[in-house]
């Protein structure tokens, strides 16, 4: 089977991003007020061919903790759906 | 005879040939190493030096961790020799998990290329050996990710195991109690932003950086006596 996958990577809870927080005191310069928490973060989007689901997640899971995500300082959480590119 | 320091290129390595000079005019013998190199061939310490090795494609070192050459050096490490991770080195060695800890993006988001002054606070590594604690040395720093962090579990090790070799004296980057530099529990693996090559002659502007490398090939050659 073949599912669509999105990982999405960003600095974990507690882990300074000085990129959101730069991004985040820009916003109301252009108007843009009441905005809060901005976390900047990847995102990979590919296929996998599993026999099912939970092999799918396992494998994209452990991709995630041994190459697309450092686990020092970094989060990530996987989407999975069955079917073709997403 | 010369130690021989071997100094890993991986596409988008720009240092090396800096280091290979430096350890030249200091008497040891400088090699270049190709990263798809599935040996170290006979060299005595190791060298990962600065750049943006794989165009630091997901994050600086991710990639460079998988290059051939890092099994040879992992061995290497494993057996006590000297590998030192020079600013996009160090992040490669954290990657690899021969350090711990990661670097990310400076506090203040730019890039800073200066020198800087810094400590040595733990000797008997592979690049303070015979380098008094305390010494303070002006070498220069440049990088956008050298703001060195970790879990508080792993920062009390390294405090504990006097394993933190260089703090920076004013913090440029943001970097978890002031590290500029740590180094392995075997003390023969350390990783630094700093770049000691920069700072190895006079017409460089400075002179610190030769008895850190100066170091390296003492603790080279101590190897192969």
């Amino acid at each position: 089977m073949q599912f669509s996958v999105l990982v999405e990577t960003r600095l974990r809870e507690g882990i300074a991003d000085p990129e959101g927080a730069t991004i985040e005191r820009s916003l109301p310069a252009l108007g843009f007020d009441g905005v809060s928490g901005v976390r900047v973060g990847k995102c990979f989007r590919f296929t996998i061919e599993s026999g099912d689901e939970a092999g799918a997640r396992a494998e994209v899971d452990d991709m995630c903790k041994r190459f697309l995500a450092n686990p020092v300082i970094e989060d990530a959480t996987v989407t999975l759906e069955t079917g073709g590119a997403a | 005879m010369a130690a021989v320091v071997g100094v890993v290129v991986f596409p988008g390595s720009n240092c090396e040939l800096d280091v290979v000079e430096a350890i030249r005019s200091l008497g040891g013998e400088g090699r270049l190493l190709w990263h798809g190199d599935t040996s170290l061939g006979g060299a005595d310490a190791v060298v990962l030096p600065g750049g943006f090795a794989h165009g630091d494609y997901l994050r600086p070192g991710a990639i460079a961790r998988f290059s051939p050459v890092m099994q040879a050096v992992h061995e290497h490490a494993a057996a006590g020799g000297p590998v030192v991770g020079i600013c996009n080195g160090f992040q490669v060695l954290c990657e690899a998990g021969l350090l711990p800890g990661a670097l990310q993006k400076n506090a203040g988001l730019k890039f800073l290329c200066r020198p800087v002054s810094l400590r040595v606070e733990a000797g008997g590594t592979a690049l303070t050996t015979g380098v008094g604690t305390g010494t303070e040395l002006t070498i220069p720093i440049n990088h956008f990710e050298g703001n060195f962090t970790c879990e508080p579990e792993t920062l009390a090790e390294l405090r504990a195991d006097d394993r933190i070799v260089l703090r920076y004296v004013d913090n440029p980057n943001g970097s978890v109690d002031d590290i500029a530099g740590i180094c392995s529990t075997g003390r023969n693996v350390v990783g630094l932003m700093p770049h000691p090559e920069r700072a190895s002659h006079p017409l460089l502007g400075s002179t610190d950086g030769v008895p850190l490398l100066r170091s390296l090939l003492v603790t080279a050659a101590a190897l192969t006596a």
